[in-house]
């Protein structure tokens, strides 16, 4: 076991793990944080999308070792003030059903705004296209993020 | 779902430890850097290390440099960092262009291209632009370096010619004295995390040259010399690609499986060759230089 330490949604933790661990599961099983999912487990969907010192990164392909001294930020850290204006956007165009991939694609999105915010509807498409969607069909998902870069 | 397999774990902060690491745990210790192919192969168990090495502490493996006449990529690169570098746009722009169809940016945010060549799967998107552009593989151990031209690197699928006690430090790629361009093309079913089915990659030069690399249609992605003295005889043209797409079928030799049939991937290895031939020479007569010197 190794001690590691991180910042998580703005706060520095600490916790035991050992070296074969991945960080998905010690976000949702150690951590408590339980907005990124496991979906394909090898990095294909995006469920398991967290925000790794600014990058959306896949948590299922990442050993919970290699984050220490980082900084991660899942939903529950995006949203700790209430919806963001992305998530409020998002609810408002209906934009989930399910709701499985709903925490990877925002982060997904969340990437995109902080570092471009008015994208092209193809820069769009292209953040989340490691993000599956199996309800929606993505277009409410996509509405959604443009409306948001209008409004600004 | 959590790895039955137990390892420990290393995070060197000097190349030097990092070496000293290796030569004492051989093959039995397995460098990580970007990890999206090292987490997901232990997940399966296979090859799975009894020591995994993390490298991403090595500062002097995370620059791209262009000096002595090369452009150069070190170890840590990865592709989200080449699509935003200006000297591998301007001087290898098909590796920029194939970096941005590497599964889907939370990949590429963390994948490095040497890790791809490493894991040498048949499929991956930087062999065919390294290939064309005659890459060097610099490889250190605890005795020295060892420079590998990119056409000797890989041996088999998922094998290179890289030693248990060794460590890539960084890919070099020659400026090239004549003004050329190159194009990638990849055979998918969609953008976003697909492997290629197959892909292609040319290099056309101002003097009538032109270097021709295939992935995914073989065990190891390779030049196609027959196909470049082809096209340095008959030049580019409608009859001499035609002619190259019929000698296709005894140059290559795909397979089928789950993601396509080798019938269709090879009918689509000539497809993507025209079309990869066509842009490169559209590209070549554009007055900006794509990549190479005026």
């Amino acid at each position: 076991m190794k001690k590691i330490s991180f910042t998580l949604n703005g706060e520095r933790r600490q916790v035991h793990v050992s070296p074969n661990e991945i960080l998905l599961e010690v976000l949702r099983y150690k951590m408590g944080v339980k907005s990124p999912k496991s979906g394909c487990d090898s990095g294909d969907c995006g469920a398991c999308t967290v925000i790794l010192d600014g990058k959306a990164v896949r948590s299922c392909l990442i050993f919970a070792v290699e984050v220490d001294g980082q900084e991660i930020l899942t939903l529950e850290g995006l949203s700790a003030d209430g919806l963001s204006p992305l998530q409020q956007a998002l609810l408002e165009k209906n934009a989930f059903q399910c709701g499985y991939c709903a925490p990877g694609m925002i982060l997904s999105a969340h990437e995109l705004l902080s570092n471009k915010p008015h994208p092209t509807e193809g820069e769009i498409k292209e953040a989340i296209s490691g993000n599956l969607c199996r309800c929606t069909g993505y277009q409410p998902i996509i509405d959604a993020i443009k409306s948001l870069t209008q409004k600004r | 779902m959590a790895i039955p397999y137990e390892f420990h774990y290393e995070k060197p902060l000097t190349l030097q430890a990092a070496l000293e690491l290796l030569d004492k745990h051989g093959e039995n210790s397995r460098l990580l850097a970007g990890g999206t192919d090292v987490a997901n192969e232990i997940r399966m168990g296979f090859r799975v290390p009894g020591l995994l090495i993390d490298i991403k502490g090595l500062e002097e493996l995370k620059a791209i440099r262009v000096t002595d006449g090369a452009l150069h990529i070190g170890a840590l690169v990865g592709f989200d960092t080449i699509r935003a570098s200006k000297p591998i746009r301007d001087h290898c722009h098909i590796l920029y262009e194939a970096a941005g169809l590497v599964a889907s940016p939370g990949v590429r945010n963390r994948a490095t291209m040497v890790g791809n060549i490493c894991s040498a799967v048949a499929c991956m998107d930087s062999a065919a632009p390294l290939l064309v552009h005659d890459a060097l593989v610099h490889c250190r151990s605890l005795g020295g370096e060892r420079v590998v031209p990119v056409a000797k690197w890989f041996v088999d699928n998922r094998k290179t010619c890289i030693g248990g006690r060794e460590l890539v430090t960084h890919v070099s790629i020659p400026l090239q004295e004549v003004k050329c361009a190159g194009a990638y093309q990849k055979m998918m079913r969609y953008t976003g995390e697909d492997l290629a089915a197959a892909n292609v990659g040319v290099l056309r030069f101002a003097d009538g040259r032109c270097h021709v690399a295939f992935g995914s249609v073989g065990p190891i992605p390779k030049r196609s010399p027959r196909l470049e003295k082809h096209f340095l005889e008959h030049g580019v043209n409608p009859e001499s690609i035609v002619r190259a797409r019929e000698m296709l079928e005894k140059l290559i030799k795909p397979i089928s499986d789950v993601r396509a049939s080798k019938e269709y991937r090879m009918h689509m290895a000539g497809v993507m060759l025209e079309r990869a031939l066509i842009a490169a020479g559209e590209r070549l007569k554009m007055p900006r230089v794509i990549a190479g010197k005026e």
